[in-house]
């Protein structure tokens, strides 16, 4: 498929032609802080901020939606279930280890039984993708096999000096490339090679590159769970959720109700493992203490997760938790921790 | 920092103390985590230094209920933390040893960072906490000490210890701004600005409940946010209502009781600046009741749990704005 250029200058007009026609998300910039939105004119559409707060999976799977509303009408009640998703959108600027979140997210929502609110969505959206121009310290999604340079989307974008460079990489993206072909000029394919080759020695140069992940795998249950290393690393965890709702893979809803007054909202939302209620059932919680709260996000994303999805691990490298973790916490250490404690033994 | 250790291992060798509550070297220059240590081979990794701004008060409440001493080293603003602590019950003093450490202002490397300064491999702070020299792998690059500050540390409340049993290191004077200075230019706003203003600044939160769980004040064993009978959920903001209710609601019942220690801003993943809600409560205070400092001591009754027949009349407080 042929690559494309677009002058940087000319991108809001590009996005206003994306807007036109359907759903626009973008990274903006609102009360200092980068994150995803709805794209209008007034807008401030931040690109060179690396990582969003929030990692763009809401756009997909949104941090609570509503699913049904009971309302009471005289002594009847009425059960109006939530429109899914019908209307096409464009998420414009996300990230290779933000778009292996997806892919995780697939593995979940996609596998039977189908959660059709999800699948809406993403049969919906089309996904622009920004290869990463200047990686950060905390990034190792190279780590899990994710490559900043080539993001694996329906349209990929690389900025090479005062131009965007375009090219479609599926059926989708030829569909939006030809709405806004007007807007775009023949681009130079030895350019954006020169440019994934300079991401990726820079990806050599990140301090987490050479983290190793001997060990994780879909049977290493028996001999990490027991470890006395939790009891060590759990400690300052503060059992908040941000390490949870910034990340872009994990996946744990709960589903409430929300009273009206005349009825209630069915709603769901995202979940923590790190929360005291989660998976509270009638009998009680299965995990009783922050130790075990806290070793179950780490095992289900190097070890569940994979023993469940042929070897997929449900960590992309984000980084977002190793930049977020409010007591400097995070998927990185835990591993290092693991692989001092064998090479102790 | 090496005396911080050799006391520390002094402490767990005579047996004053059972293990040590302090802060261990991360695997970058900026994140160090808090972390208990039991033996003196363990304290070869304790490190203490500008990005060891974590409050550490909160933290002993655990450590009361352990067998024995447990020693810990309070920065100045953390000592306020830990008398109001002490003040509610829910800490043992006769189960602290605290060491009092010096302050030189804390670092924030999320101010390194709106600098445009990436790929960060290390920072080294100079002896005298001027300069930082930030090693990248996108070249290297100088910033003052001070501008890498938190917040708190522009308008801190004093070097001085408000309890300790012993006090080591030096302190340096932090303050380049007006306290409340924030607060007014707030007071100063319209009631649609204030409103745009905390919308915006609140719609970002994404409720992970970190303001809540890193705050001393907040110490309830149970949160009512917490509770499934309570009809809001703690996890999710279910309308912009609720954006605003969970903060509010939290900013009151601390009000009086919050030392303005800044650990809501720091943690706040969303950098919204929770502690200016605390702030305005904390002016307030001062101004009906008579300037009041929660934590400067372990005994005083609070002015909002003390009634006298001098209190402000809820008039008074109403015409306020």
């Amino acid at each position: 498929m042929d690559m494309f250029k677009i002058a940087k200058a000319d991108l809001s007009k590009l996005l206003a032609a994306i807007a036109a026609e359907q759903d626009l998300f973008v990274p903006a910039k609102v009360a200092g802080q980068t994150n995803f939105t709805l794209w209008n004119e007034e807008t401030a559409v931040d690109l060179d901020t690396l990582k969003t707060v929030k990692s763009p999976k809401d756009v997909f799977f949104p941090q609570s939606e509503n699913l049904y509303t009971v309302k009471k009408e005289d002594k009847k009640y009425k059960i109006t279930p939530e429109e899914l998703c019908s209307r096409d959108f464009v998420v414009f600027g996300m990230k290779a280890c933000d778009i292996q979140g997806v892919k995780v997210l697939d593995r979940v929502f996609l596998a039977d039984p189908v959660d059709t609110f999800y699948a809406a969505r993403r049969a919906h959206g089309t996904i622009v993708a920004l290869a990463c121009g200047e990686p950060e310290e905390s990034c190792f999604c190279s780590v899990f096999g994710v490559d900043p340079a080539n993001p694996d989307a329906d349209v990929a974008l690389w900025v090479v000096g005062d131009d965007v460079c375009w090219k479609a990489l599926t059926e989708k993206g030829e569909a939006l490339t030809a709405k806004v072909e007007a807007l775009l000029s023949a681009g130079d394919e030895a350019a954006v090679e020169a440019k994934k080759a300079e991401i990726n020695a820079i990806v050599e140069k990140l301090p987490y590159a050479d983290l190793d992940l001997e060990g994780w795998h879909g049977d290493a249950t028996k001999e990490k769970f027991d470890s006395p290393v939790w009891d060590d690393l759990y400690k300052p965890c503060l059992a908040c959720g941000t390490c949870t709702f910034v990340c872009p893979t994990c996946q744990c809803y709960d589903i409430k109700d929300y009273d009206t007054g005349h009825g209630i909202q069915r709603y769901r939302c995202w979940d923590s493992c790190m929360y005291s209620d989660f998976t509270m059932m009638a009998h009680g919680n299965n995990r009783t203490s922050q130790l075990q709260r806290f070793r179950q996000r780490f095992m289900h994303k190097l070890v569940y997760f994979p023993a469940n999805n042929d070897g997929m691990y449900s960590c992309v490298g984000c980084g977002r938790c190793v930049d977020k973790c409010p007591a400097s916490l995070n998927i990185v250490k835990v591993i290092k921790a693991f692989k001092k404690e064998e090479a102790a033994k | 920092m090496q005396e911080l250790i050799n006391r520390a291992k002094e402490l767990l060798a005579d047996g004053t103390v059972a293990r040590v509550l302090g802060w261990r070297e991360g695997d970058m220059s900026y994140n160090p985590e808090v972390a208990y240590f039991n033996s003196a081979e363990e304290l070869d990794k304790f490190v203490y230094n500008g990005f060891c701004a974590a409050n550490l008060s909160k933290y002993m409440i655990e450590a009361s209920k352990l067998e024995g001493k447990t020693l810990v080293f309070l920065k100045p603003c953390d000592t306020y933390s830990f008398n109001q602590l002490l003040k509610e019950h829910r800490v043992d003093r006769e189960k602290a040893y605290i060491i009092g450490v010096g302050c030189c202002g804390k670092l924030n490397v999320e101010a390194i960072k709106a600098m445009g300064i990436k790929g960060i491999q290390s920072i080294e702070i100079d002896d005298a906490c001027e300069t930082l020299t930030v090693k990248t792998i996108y070249g290297d690059k100088t910033v003052a000490y001070k501008d890498a500050m938190l917040e708190r540390c522009h308008v801190c409340k004093g070097k001085e210890h408000m309890v300790y049993d012993e006090l080591m290191g030096e302190s340096r004077d932090t303050v380049d701004a007006e306290r409340f200075a924030e607060v007014e230019r707030i007071e100063a706003m319209s009631p649609a600005e204030k409103f745009a203003f905390f919308q915006a600044e609140l719609s970002k939160c994404i409720r992970c409940n970190a303001c809540r769980n890193v705050c001393p004040a907040c110490s309830c064993r149970k949160c009512v946010f917490d509770s499934n009978k309570f009809d809001s959920a703690q996890k999710a903001n279910v309308d912009s209502f609720e954006e605003k209710m969970f903060h509010i609601i939290r900013a009151f019942h601390v009000a009086g009781r919050c030392t303005d220690c800044g650990e809501c801003s720091r943690v706040c993943p969303q950098g919204i600046p929770l502690h200016l809600f605390n702030r305005k409560f904390i002016k307030d205070i001062n101004k009906f009741y008579g300037e009041f400092k929660a934590g400067e001591d372990a005994e005083t009754k609070g002015p909002l749990t003390n009634f006298t027949f001098d209190d402000v009349e809820p008039c008074d407080a109403v015409e306020r704005g």
